[in-house]
């Protein structure tokens, strides 16, 4: 069976010179959360687009199932439901209407039952005949994923789900998230948020000014990417480190005021306990401390850094 | 699925939908607007006005009203239909369903025209009530009144796809649009012209429209009737080439 989404060496540059594809390479499978995960301007909408129809690609070819999206572009974006980044809704239209305008424009049959499960799920159900102009920026929220399921398609883009979404939405969201995968669905969703990435995804892309730099499965790219620093502010600078801590990866900032550890968090034995004891035998005091995660930017350049 | 039907009926019933939640404002200007007219021009100036080739002032006005309605009901209805999703984003959803450019065009010029040709109609009754208005081809006057409409919502596409800002939306249906319109024979016939003023008019495409029009009231037109419907086809037929051609160049609707 065809990758249910297949690009190969899709680029979009922008009328006005921008290239925000750079011959991207992304086979998506059956039935999987998978998470696209860059920094804000890496390419995620663009590509998202590409495989839609809402953006037209340079060069390059995607397939849905085997379809090719331009050639055959009815069968393939039948498959597909696309909730975008940012709210678009007619806000005079009620719910329901909009709902079922979605389905129809895919040509499906009025299914008032489907219509009504789907709002159920979404706690939309109470607000069928309220205008959209009426609703709460969440409510908005849940009614553009109504709209992009009202299909039953059997991919779903999810555009930065969690920007600036609640916490009740958020829950509801990777519920009907874990649901549709139960069912046999796919779904992609973009974010520039490892932990969001870390709590839904089987698997991760990260992108970077176009490019896709690496695909693994979560539990490889967290053990990767799940690094954490230590940071002590000790009370006398340092100007080396004590004997028992050779060969740890230790750095002293600030002229020797600040020793940064880094470990991995995932670790069952972190290194942080044996740190702090052999510092204390050495008579390094220290003053404050903190542990900060590695953040997307770090590891941006730790990626880029490794590929060139 | 060769074709999506149901696509374009989901249009189409959504844009009459949007026209019926404002269906005053869509309804009660036009008619305002036209019972005005007949206040100003058939009353008030007409009463002064002889015959029209037989016809009274009053009822030789109708169709050029109509025209006039039909005309900047077409253009604003599609333009707006087309160019509000672009604008609110919802644009999203008509370039990723399983819907082709042609399917879309139909969906929304459809809606758009019917819109227009009910308008037109109830322009023309409501100028039943001021003056007697004799139809001799009835059959033509639907047909011109739906052509027309066709081709107006075409061109109102065109603008709303074309348009970047509310501006570029209105710019050319008043300065271009509205003054064709006025010269272009719907309160006057040509013949009433100087002869070199007659002579420009002829190069201005509504005076054949209203024309046409007018020969399906009253057998009567500036030019002939054959004439009207071949240029109102090659109107349609020039729209749907600048359509062909800003589809397959994917202008200002995908990035
Ligand atoms: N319509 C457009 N015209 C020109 N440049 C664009 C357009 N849309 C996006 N871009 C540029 O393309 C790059 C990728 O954007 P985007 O796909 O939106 O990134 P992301 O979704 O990852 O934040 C950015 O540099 C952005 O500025
Ligand atoms: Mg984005």
């Amino acid at each position: 069976m065809p990758p249910i989404i297949d690009c190969v060496a899709v680029t979009k540059r922008y009328a006005n010179g921008q290239l925000a594809l750079d011959s991207v390479d992304l086979s998506i499978e059956r039935g999987e959360i998978f998470a696209l995960l860059g920094p804000n301007g890496a390419g995620k909408t663009t590509l998202i687009g590409a495989i839609c129809g809402t953006v037209s690609m340079t060069s390059g070819t995607v397939s849905v199932a085997g379809t090719d999206v331009v050639r055959d572009f009815r069968a393939a974006r039948a498959r597909i439901g696309l909730v975008p980044q940012e709210i678009a809704l007619d806000i005079f239209a009620s719910v329901r209407t909009t709902v079922a305008f979605s389905r129809g424009l895919f040509g499906r049959p009025a299914d008032p039952a489907y219509i009504e499960r789907l709002l159920r799920d979404l706690s939309l159900w109470e607000k069928r005949d309220a205008r959209i102009v009426e609703l709460s920026g969440g409510m908005k929220r849940r009614v553009m994923i109504a709209k992009a399921l009202a299909h039953e398609p059997d991919v779903l883009f999810l555009d930065e789900p969690t920007a600036g979404v609640d916490v009740n939405l958020r829950r509801d969201m990777w519920a009907l998230v874990r649901r549709l995968r139960s069912e046999g669905a796919t779904v992609i969703l973009t974010t520039h948020y490892i932990d969001e990435a870390e709590e839904m995804a089987d698997r991760v892309g990260v992108i970077d000014k176009g490019r896709v730099l690496l695909v693994e499965d979560k539990a490889a790219l967290m053990r990767k990417l799940g690094k954490r620093r230590l940071t002590l502010v000790l009370h006398d600078p340092l100007s080396a480190l004590p004997e028992s801590l050779a060969g740890w990866p230790i750095a002293l900032d600030e002229g020797g005021r600040r020793l940064v550890y880094a470990f991995d968090a995932s670790a069952d034995d972190t290194g942080v306990p044996t740190l702090l004891r052999r510092l204390a035998e050495a008579g390094v005091a220290f003053a404050d401390l903190e542990t900060t995660a590695s953040s997307l930017e770090d590891i941006f350049v730790d990626l880029v850094g490794a590929g060139s | 699925m060769r074709f999506n039907p149901g696509g374009v009926l989901a249009i189409y019933r959504y844009e009459l939908s949007r026209t019926v939640r404002t269906i005053w404002q869509s309804v009660a200007t036009p008619v305002i607007t036209t019972a005005l007219y007949f206040v100003v021009f058939g009353g008030a100036i007409g009463s002064r006005i002889p015959e029209v080739g037989g016809v009274s002032y009053g009822a030789f006005i109708v169709p050029g009203l109509i025209m006039l309605s039909l005309l900047t009901q077409s253009i604003s209805n599609a333009s707006i239909g087309i160019y509000f999703p672009k604008f609110s984003g919802t644009i999203f959803e008509i370039l990723s369903a399983p819907l082709s450019p042609i399917e879309a065009v139909t969906a929304y010029v459809a809606a758009a025209a019917t819109k227009s040709v009910v308008i037109g109609l109830i322009i023309l009754l409501t100028s039943t009530l001021f003056v007697e208005v004799r139809i001799d081809h009835p059959v033509w006057m639907v047909a011109f009144l739906v052509l027309t409409s066709v081709a107006f919502s075409l061109f109102g596409f065109i603008i709303g796809v074309w348009a970047k800002n509310f501006e570029q939306l209105a710019i050319i249906p008043s300065l271009v649009v509205t003054p064709l319109t006025f010269l272009g024979g719907s309160f006057y016939s040509i013949d009433m012209l100087p002869p070199f003023w007659r002579t420009v008019s002829l190069f201005n495409p509504v005076v054949y429209l209203v024309s046409g029009f007018r020969w399906s009231f009253f057998g009567q037109g500036d030019v002939g009737v054959a004439t009207s419907l071949g240029f109102t086809f090659a109107f349609i037929v020039a729209c749907l080439a600048a359509l062909t051609w800003i589809f397959q160049t994917g202008w200002r609707l995908k990035p």
